[in-house]
């Protein structure tokens, strides 16, 4: 089982203070970080994805209790995030193929193309992802998170520019992904929270 | 330390249907060998090459300056004859200029376009600088092919030693397109990108604009290679230390 | 406090011994008390290319240690040697002027120097380009390590390989000459040392204060 802990988290930007004292064990399960808007929600997933390096304190990994080094972080986490874009010019299939193959992955293209269709996205994997619309480059980016299977995952505001199927989608997602591992969900949405099994709330 | 699995890379194991303690039900994806590191910069080089042939960017913004400035300088210097250390001079004038405009788009669209950081959860930094130094060799080659002789017909060249010529275009090139990619690495996480890259890689490309000129001129005016010898092994140094600088560093501009 | 004074003292001393104690040039010089110029030339080339070298060291020191005081020591030990390099250059320059009759002669160890410059210039220029501080300290420091090897060529490589107007450096200076070119050399060491200490005092302070 992979565990995942926070040890005393904390961020600035220059004099502003961000993050401050986060704590956090879990080795499965849905753990939903609510707050207002620049409590910080993004910043502490972006942390744990590796994306950021905290101010202080440590993001730790384990692996049967064993922790992981930090280059094993990227094999480890996936994330779905707002700020997150993948390559216009290319097309679903061919961004999730150039993603899976530089990650060292050797999935093949019907692989990929059935986790496409599995986010509603069937038919349109040889379009551009310039020629997406909001809602679809957000399934996009979740099959993005998923291709290597991480056992962490990271949700930041997922079901922005969802409609219903895709909302449903994600929550059938997220209940499947419950059980195999852990899922941290960043979110303001009371419908989004619920699947959460505890809540970190964020912001003083 | 790494973590153990029985898998190799690659391979997709089967679930369980029960996550079972103990078992890890993933598995390490880092490369192992300097091929499998090369084979993840080759995805990113294709994808690169990709991009570029559909969006052009980058090709647009070199040949435009090329052309425009072999036009120019053809115009005022063409018709009359200028010596060889100046017509040495003003090709590799051409060639650093159209470089400057162009070898910064690799790293500057990725933060512009934001694709930055799906690319850092994905790609070892490793992965990510092999490929995008591949791709702006290529690019800069491919400008040399089609500058280089227009250059040598506008401007009436006499080349009497083409083997050190085009060995002082290969290597000068080599140099050019790693430190030029590493310090695009370093623009793309400032702002104003566009006149510091220029303003960063002049000093630091001093020494190979140096030899490279040189060894131009040697090659126009000789027909031995060991005119220009001293030259070329300049620049091959060159080459050589700042692409082991480069892979000692680039994770710390990579990395936030 | 009492540093201070008594490097004040020195330097004074060391600029009138540069008139009175020193004899002027050999018959190389066109103008031999134009020779004298080498007190102040030569330490404040050396002061110019030590100075980039521990601001290379601080970089480096950054990068393993990620203390932003080993940023701020990079980057003021970079500033006082932008200074020290301009007034090489400066004196150099009306050496030449002397010498040869022209300010400017693009022989190689004036380019290294004006090169050297140009390297502190883009440093500047990129911590200026740069938010937030351990991005700004990160990619400063890798810009400065991947300019010590150009540099290493320029100042040393270089000059010896080409020819160059500039008078050789290994020369032995007479004894006469040396009895104000070494006090000047420590004088000038110290100064930079000073100004080292004051500013890095400064600094400390400052990260302090942001921190609370």
């Amino acid at each position: 089982m992979v565990s995942l802990e926070l040890r005393d988290i904390s961020k600035s930007f220059g004099s502003r203070e961000v993050l401050s004292g986060i704590n956090v064990l879990m080795d499965s399960g849905c753990l939903a970080v609510t707050g207002p808007n620049g409590s910080g929600k993004s910043t502490l997933l972006r942390i744990i994805a590796g994306l950021l390096a905290p101010t202080g304190g440590q993001v730790v990994l384990r692996s049967d209790g064993r922790p992981a080094p930090p280059e094993l972080r990227r094999d480890l986490v996936g994330l779905v995030a707002p700020d997150l874009a993948l390559y216009d010019e290319l097309s679903a299939i061919e961004n999730l193929r150039f993603f899976a193959r530089v990650r060292g992955l050797r999935t093949a293209d019907a692989e990929l193309a059935a986790s496409l269709e599995k986010l509603g996205l069937a038919g349109r994997e040889n379009d551009r992802l310039g020629s997406y619309s909001s809602g679809m480059r957000q399934r996009v980016k979740c099959a993005f998170a998923l291709l290597h299977d991480p056992p962490v995952l990271l949700l930041d505001e997922p079901s922005a520019n969802l409609d219903e199927t895709g909302a449903a989608a994600l929550d059938s997602l997220v209940a499947e992904h419950r059980q195999r591992g852990i899922v941290v969900l960043a979110s303001n949405h009371p419908a989004e929270l619920r699947s959460g099994d505890c809540v970190l709330q964020l912001g003083d | 330390m790494p973590v153990e699995t029985d898998l190799e890379p690659g391979r997709r194991p089967a679930r369980p249907d029960v996550a079972e303690p103990g078992i890890s039900p993933y598995r390490s994806l880092t490369p192992r060998s300097t091929v499998e590191m090369l084979a993840r910069a080759a995805a990113v080089f294709r994808k690169d090459i990709t991009s570029e042939f559909r969006t052009r960017y980058a090709v647009n913004a070199i040949a435009l300056f090329a052309v425009t400035t072999l036009v120019a300088v053809g115009f005022a210097v063409g018709g009359v004859g200028i010596s060889q250390p100046v017509q040495a001079s003003l090709l590799w004038i051409v060639i650093y200029f159209s470089a400057m405009s162009g070898l910064s788009r690799v790293f500057v669209r990725e933060e512009e376009a934001r694709t930055a950081s799906a690319l850092r959860l994905a790609a070892a930094p490793g992965a990510v600088l092999g490929g995008k130094l591949l791709f702006n060799l290529v690019l800069l080659v491919s400008l040399e092919v089609v500058i280089v002789p227009l250059f040598v017909g506008m401007m009436h060249l006499e080349v009497s030693g083409w083997p050190l010529m085009l060995a002082t275009l290969a290597a000068g090139s080599a140099g050019l397109a790693v430190t030029a990619t590493v310090v695009a690495a370093i623009v793309s996480k400032a702002n104003a990108k566009g006149a510091l890259f220029a303003v960063l890689s002049f000093p630091i490309l001093l020494p190979l604009l140096v030899g490279a000129i040189h060894g131009t001129q040697a090659a126009l005016s000789s027909a031995r290679f060991a005119a220009g010898m001293q030259d070329f092994k300049l620049l091959v140094s060159y080459t050589g230390v700042m692409f082991i600088v480069s892979l000692f560093v680039f994770r710390f501009i990579w990395e936030d | 406090m009492f540093l201070k004074i008594l490097l004040g003292i020195w330097m004074a001393g060391v600029i009138v011994a540069a008139f009175l104690v020193t004899p002027p040039g050999g018959r190389d010089f066109l103008d031999p008390d134009s020779a004298r110029i080498i007190i102040f030339h030569v330490p404040n080339a050396v002061v110019a290319v030590t100075a980039f070298f521990v601001a290379m060291l601080y970089a480096v020191k950054y990068l393993r240690g990620r203390d932003l005081r080993d940023d701020a020591k990079s980057a003021i030990s970079a500033e006082l040697g932008l200074v020290f390099a301009a007034l090489a250059i400066v004196t150099g320059s009306l050496f030449a002027r002397m010498q040869w009759g022209s300010w400017w002669n693009w022989d190689p160890r004036e380019t290294g120097m004006v090169v050297l410059l140009l390297v502190y210039a883009a440093y500047f220029a990129l911590r200026s380009a740069v938010d937030g501080a351990d991005r700004r300290a990160s990619l400063s420091a890798v810009y400065g390590i991947m300019a010590i090897a150009p540099m290493l060529f320029l100042t040393l490589v270089l000059p010896r390989v080409v020819f160059s107007l500039h008078p050789p450096t290994a020369v032995a200076y007479p004894k006469a000459q040396r009895l104000v070119l070494v006090p000047a050399m420590l004088g000038f060491l110290g100064l930079y040392l000073w100004l080292f200490r004051i500013r890095t005092a400064v600094a400390e302070v400052r990260l302090k204060l942001k921190r609370y």
